[in-house]
């Protein structure tokens, strides 16, 4: 029998990624999964799924209208957050505001004119929906804004000057525009990338497990590190495509700003890929079972980043208990790293922590997984 | 010149799964010698996979020692596996890569140099029929096809010891001709030492040598001679009347170990040399030279007490008229451009078993599932019971029963709980339901298992559950697609004795089956090739037209191969 | 034909609930889900760290920064001496905002003449730096009243009296809380139903009960039948943590509730029935109740309101289930709504589940091979 020379890991490896490449080309719903899914979810957010009212609509009430409350309501009328409807009375606009065509109500009372010029002042009165708190709270201070102005323009035609004890002068750093599509957007390139990452690597080693392919693997020379080697490597490409599609529709489709370097951005998307991935591949390991890796994957991943990992949820507001529990989540840190490079720069406060913690969590991942991958079938 | 390649010393596994601990092997010592085909016979849940597993390092054993090609399997298990080849029951090929690619994955991980791959894949392809086919998906191969790559990527770096685990289960005759071909090629040329396990007898009696496990110990190992020499002046061709009640009577008398329809006579095994026969009450007879099988029937009967199942109660299904129940005239159906079935038209009486055989893609899933309703013809009429049931009230499908060729149960529910869902399922009242689940768990020897989840049932316990199940109505017509693809011997034979019954009482049966002795049981068959039918009669009619000058005895599957070869030809040459 | 209804979903309910493990997915996560996330999702801000950078020494500053120090929204984090320090601890996320009070602060709110008060905020999300800086006006909207009121000046002409209805802290919470509940409705109609089909399929069992005599409606109604169970137990244990645990108000009638959820469920689980009845594999079926369920969460309006999204986008919320059902929700739990103002709801939440079934239960029939 002659001895044939063989290739090395380098070449067993190849094949391994090849292999995973070919799947998942062959694929539809991977492919839907890692590039279908991110344009869609970031064109919705991109163009409109955003927190920052606009239009809110309000009804305008002045039991006795006079020049005096005109006034008034034409300054709500030209502020671009308000789409005001007047009432002719208020049992009509509550009723409209029970039924949720109004969002809250300025209400002027018949002696407003008179109020006006005594010493006490009139009293607006303004009812809000609070149902949606935010946005009634938004909406109370976009109000607020309307009346500050009225009164500066009012003082200035009767020729004073309007003081107020206090002035405030807001500044936002990093986000002038205070546009939430600025922060949505690079937090939503961290949730689609714990998507890719973990979902679709969720099912794969599963899948080999019960298609019985696995089995025909392993008795090959190759060990189980280059198993998951090649599903690591090209699930990791899969992961930067998807992550450079996001990024690339960001900055050239939504305009918005990238601050920090982009390599800064890359490497730490490195990181987080490999997190995300180790978890997926340290569940599909343990469950060995498609239909119970699935299940834990939809209840483990996509809600918990959506709503634990700070995206859209403020994490200092959460109880301790809650906090603590943001910190066994991926995204949490991938999310403050966007964010700060996208709007910040390269603030290496921020950077080094969470890049730090990343590597633990890529490691601890990493580590389940490969103590858990035996070369047995026991 | 022979040396031991792989070394079995007292080997022992266990396995725990749900609290039950089974013992898969205990104390297995055996040697296989070099540079020959040796046969791992069993019956189910003997463990003969669990044997291949640790021997390719893929499980470690709870005691005793295991080494091939001179190696420890558990220790040195890398190496091992560097050196032999390993097909598992169902090599897993990923069905969404190319045949080329699947090859070249394996070349990537046996690590055979690129410049040496050309030609091995030449020879490879050329072996295994796959050259025209190397950017097909594996997925869309025939299951003999896949077999068949799957042992070409196990051969990628030709192992010097190939253990193949069931290689050809749910093959059909010609692609295991085919395969077996391959492994005396293999042995023969490259030197290459195979093990491989297989529940077809036949396969046996071609190995150099077999090793016989029972429950997890070697009950016999030695050349297959050894099994059926024995057996001399115990064999018997018994003739006479139906066949079918002959056989019915004799099965349960004492002193017969074994009785088998075979073509127009009945096998039987007699428990002793020149045992008078007298009591048995036959017409002719005649001595036949023993065979393998027989004395694997005889030994693992042996203390097993056998049972007979010819009394299995049944009811008597009404007489509705002569005509036939069921009816097929010009079926045709088409996937795309490519037309599964075309043009069938047969006919089955009532109480007539109807054997449907033909290579994987021949077409029989097709026309089982048009015929089932399943799956809706593309023309043609068909019948059953007078109905076409995939627009008949629903009630009708209540005379049918249909038994899938994956035994098709719900894996997470218990024994009795599937009985409870099928007898439901056919809207049984509550006392009829009593009764059939008494009789299903007495007759089909459940009660052991009742509380037991399906899923974990040997598979020979599966196939009779499914089958108790798809019995619990008391249909008058029966479907039954491979039902004993992958299930040992003995268990078909309790199967076969089953529906021998049936059909007796009057119950139409309808089969697929891979195994051409099983052929023989049916009153008539069809063979399908290319979604035609190739010929219907009598199977003695088939065989004896297959006989030529130098195959004057021709087997089931001699005659069925030569139809297949011939229509290939007739194909090719149009 | 009761029987055999009775027993198929029986059968169902044995194959999902049999397995420890898929007991366990189903049961524990959604009540802990709640728990965790009910503490998560809010938009009231606690404890927001800043810093102070003081240069005044006169009284009215110190009045201020109590002002500030005493509200449960803030919490200073540091004091600042210098400028300079203010830019890195803002980059760094020590501090979400910086009150920075010039030097002449005291004297020139003592001489009428309007003192500035400079508020640094961290953008970097913006809706929580919108919050900030309402808290911040509404602080010092008080401030100025009482310095106004202690010192006599005059008042100004106008000034706003705020009222919230059915929300009368603006609680997020209150909000958001009714809102998981859909959310979690949904995910568990979507892990029961999505991937039974395809299961049956791997299996072949599939094929078994379709040459029994069921209907392939019957079978339907099988598999569809525990997903519903399911939600109406999971949703009403989670209405009472909701009410007992978080003290959401539950103000609507209990039968309105009931009524949306079953009609939420139907839509729900049709979906489900028919994410499965198009999937061969189990994992097709995974990934399309992925797909279907991460943008039915987005464009329902459970953290993003819908009147915010541009007109199409509004337009592809309308075959959203979870949309409806979160406004009948909220309508129920906080405004006190009854049937009346709901119907707008139930009807297109029937439409969405009677068309979905009847397409699942086409598919049945019509996609076997």
């Amino acid at each position: 029998m002659k001895e044939i020379t063989r290739g090395g890991s380098l070449m067993r490896l190849r094949g391994l990624v090849k292999k995973e490449f070919l799947q998942i080309a062959r694929d539809p719903s991977s492919i839907a999964i890692a590039f279908l899914m991110p344009l869609f979810l970031l064109v919705l957010f991109g163009f409109g799924v955003s927190l920052d009212a606009d239009h809110l609509p309000v009804a305008l009430v002045a039991e006795q209208p006079t020049l005096d409350s005109d006034d008034f309501f034409s300054s709500i009328e030209g502020s671009h957050y308000f789409v005001p409807r007047r009432f002719l009375n208020m049992a009509s606009a509550e009723e409209a505001m029970r039924e949720g065509r109004v969002n809250a109500i300025v209400h002027l009372r018949a002696d407003f004119a008179k109020q006006l010029s005594s010493r006490e002042g009139a009293d607006i009165q303004i009812i809000v929906n609070g149902v949606d708190a935010n946005t009634a709270r938004l909406t109370q201070g976009y109000l607020q804004g309307v009346w500050v102005k009225w009164l500066d323009r009012r003082a200035k035609a009767a020729g004073r000057d309007m003081v107020m004890p206090v002035k405030l002068e807001e500044r936002v750093w990093y986000n002038a525009d205070v546009k939430s599509r600025n922060f949505l957007v690079p937090g939503l390139v961290a949730i689609i990338m714990t998507l890719i990452g973990t979902l679709l690597t969720a099912l794969v080693m599963a899948r080999e497990w019960e298609r019985g392919t696995l089995e025909a693997l392993l008795v090959t020379p190759v060990s189980m590190t280059e198993v998951l080697l090649g599903k690591i490597i090209a699930y990791f490409a899969l992961g930067t495509g998807g992550m450079l599609l996001s990024v690339g529709l960001a900055v050239w489709l939504f305009g918005v700003p990238l601050v920090g370097s982009f390599w800064i951005l890359l490497i730490c998307a490195s990181l987080f890929l490999f997190a995300a991935l180790g978890m997926g591949l340290a569940i599909s390991t343990m469950a060995r079972n498609q239909f119970v890796a699935g299940q834990i994957a939809i209840v483990g991943t996509f809600l918990p980043a959506f709503l634990l990992s700070g995206f859209i949820f403020d994490i200092d507001s959460m109880p301790s208990i809650v906090q603590f529990i943001t910190h066994l989540i991926v995204a949490r840190y991938f999310v403050s790293i966007v964010q700060t490079l996208f709007m910040a720069g390269n603030v290496w406060s921020v950077l080094l922590p969470n890049a730090f913690a990343l590597i633990v969590m890529a490691v601890f991942f990493m580590s389940i997984t490969w103590r858990k991958s035996k070369k047995r079938l026991e | 010149m022979s040396v031991d390649i792989l070394e079995a010393d007292n080997l022992s596994k266990r396995f725990v799964v749900e609290g039950r601990s089974t013992q898969a092997l205990d104390g297995v010592s055996f040697s296989i010698r070099e540079g020959c085909v040796t046969g791992l016979i069993g019956p189910d849940g003997a463990g003969k996979t669990t044997l291949m597993r640790l021997a390719s390092g893929l499980l470690v054993p709870d005691g005793g020692s295991l080494r091939a090609l001179g190696l420890d399997a558990t220790c040195d298990a890398l190496k091992v596996q560097a050196a032999l080849g390993y097909m598992p029951q169902r090599f897993g090929l990923y069905e969404d890569l190319t045949v080329q690619e699947n090859l070249d994955l394996y070349a990537d991980l046996q690590g055979v140099p690129r410049e040496d791959r050309r030609e091995r894949y030449n020879e490879l392809t050329r072996m295994t029929a796959l050259s025209g086919f190397s950017n097909r998906l594996a997925g869309h191969l025939s299951g003999g096809m896949k077999q068949k790559l799957g042992l070409a990527c196990t051969l990628v770096r030709a192992p010097r010891l190939l253990l193949l685990d069931e290689p050809t289960v749910g093959v059909d005759p010609v692609s295991r001709r085919e395969l077996w071909a391959i492994i005396a090629r293999l042995v023969k040329d490259e030197g290459m030492s195979v093990l491989l396990s297989t529940a077809y007898l036949d396969e046996a009696e071609r190995c150099d040598e077999v090793v016989l496990m029972h429950e997890g110990k070697v009950l016999m190992q030695g050349n297959p001679v050894d099994l059926s020499a024995p057996m001399s002046g115990r064999t018997w061709a018994v003739k006479g009347g139906r066949l079918r009640d002959l056989q019915a009577r004799l099965s349960g008398k004492s002193g017969v170990v074994d009785a088998q329809v075979q073509g127009d006579h009945v096998r039987l095994v007699m428990e002793k040399a020149d045992m008078s026969l007298d009591h048995l009450g036959v017409e002719s007879m005649e001595a036949v030279k023993p065979r393998f099988e027989d004395g694997y029937v005889d030994l693992l009967r042996a203390g097993a007490q056998s049972t007979s199942h010819e009394g299995m109660s049944f009811h008597a299904v009404a007489e509705n008229g002569g005509g036939p129940v069921i009816h097929v005239e010009n079926l045709k159906r088409s996937f795309g451009d490519f037309w599964a079935v075309d043009g069938i038209s047969f006919e089955v009486r009532r109480g007539e078993i109807f054997g449907l055989l033909g290579a994987n893609g021949a077409g029989k899933s097709t026309t089982f599932r048009m015929l089932c309703g399943l799956l809706p013809a593309s023309s043609g009429s068909l019948k059953v019971a007078g109905l076409d049931l995939r627009h008949a009230a629903s009630v009708a499908r209540s005379r049918i029963g249909y038994m899938s060729q994956k035994f098709s149960l719900y894996g997470s529910l218990s024994v009795m709980q599937n009985l409870v869902f099928f007898a439901s399922a056919y809207g049984l009242s509550k006392k009829a339901r009593r009764e059939r689940l008494d009789w299903a768990l007495l007759e089909f020897e459940l009660e052991k298992h009742a509380d037991q989840l399906s899923g974990s049932l040997p598979l020979g316990y599966k196939q009779r559950l499914a089958m108790a199940c798809s019995l619990m109505h008391q249909p008058d017509i029966l479907f039954l697609d491979e039902p004993t693809s992958g299930v040992d011997p003995l268990a078909r034979r309790e199967f076969w004795q089953r529906i021998n019954a049936l059909a007796r009482s009057g119950v139409t049966v309808l089969i697929t089956t891979h195994f051409m002795e099983e052929a023989e049981y049916c009153d008539r068959v069809a063979i399908m090739a290319a979604g035609r039918i190739l010929t219907l009669a009598e199977p003695g009619v088939i065989k004896s037209r297959a006989r030529t000058a130098e195959n004057p005895e021709p087997s089931m599957e001699d005659a069925f191969i030569h139809l297949v070869e011939d229509a290939e030809k007739m194909r090719e040459v149009a | 034909m009761l029987t055999r209804m009775i027993a198929l979903i029986y059968k169902e309910f044995l194959a999902l609930l049999k397995d420890p493990k898929s007991r366990l997915v189903l049961i524990a996560p959604p009540m802990i889900q709640l728990l965790v996330f009910g503490y998560a999702a809010t938009f009231d801000l606690k404890d927001v760290q800043y810093a102070l950078y003081n240069e005044d020494k006169g009284i009215a500053s110190r009045e201020l920064v109590a002002a500030f120090d005493g509200a449960p929204a803030f919490r200073r984090a540091a004091t600042l001496q210098s400028e300079e320090q203010i830019a890195p601890l803002v980059d760094s996320r020590g501090v979400l905002m910086v009150i920075h009070i010039g030097p002449r602060f005291s004297s020139d709110l003592l001489s009428n003449k309007g003192a500035p008060l400079q508020v640094i905020v961290d953008g970097r999300d913006s809706n929580t730096a919108m919050i900030v800086l309402n808290y911040v006006s509404t602080i010092v909207e008080r401030f100025n009243t009482q310095w106004i009121k202690d010192h006599g000046l005059e008042n100004a002409p106008a000034k706003l009296d705020v009222r919230a209805w059915f929300n009368p802290n603006l609680e997020s919470r209150w909000f958001f809380i009714p809102g998981i509940i859909g959310m979690l409705t949904l995910v568990t109609t979507m892990l029961v139903t999505a991937l039974t089909v395809a299961r049956e399929r791997e299996q072949g069992t599939f094929d078994q009960l379709l040459v029994t005599p069921f209907r392939p409606g019957e079978i339907l109604l099988g598999k569809a039948l525990p997903g519903f169970i399911i939600g109406l137990i999971q949703a009403s244990v989670i209405l009472l943590i909701a009410t007992k645990w978080f003290d959401v108000p539950l103000l609507g009638s209990l039968p309105a509730f009931y009524a949306g959820l079953s009609l939420f469920l139907v839509s729900g689980v049709g979906s489900g029935m028919l994410i499965s009845s198009l999937a061969v594999t189990q994992q097709q079926g995974l990934l399309g109740a992925f797909l279907f369920m991460v943008p039915a969460v987005i464009l329902s309006g459970f953290a993003t309101p819908i009147a915010n999204m541009p007109h199409v986008v509004q337009m592809v919320t309308l075959i959203d289930p979870l949309r409806y059902f979160l406004v009948i929700l909220r309508k129920v739990f906080l405004e006190g709504a009854g049937f009346d103002v709901l119907m707008d709801q139930f009807w297109p939440m029937a439409v969405i589940g009677a068309a979905t079934l009847a397409l699942a239960s086409w598919l049945f029939r019509h996609r076997m091979y």
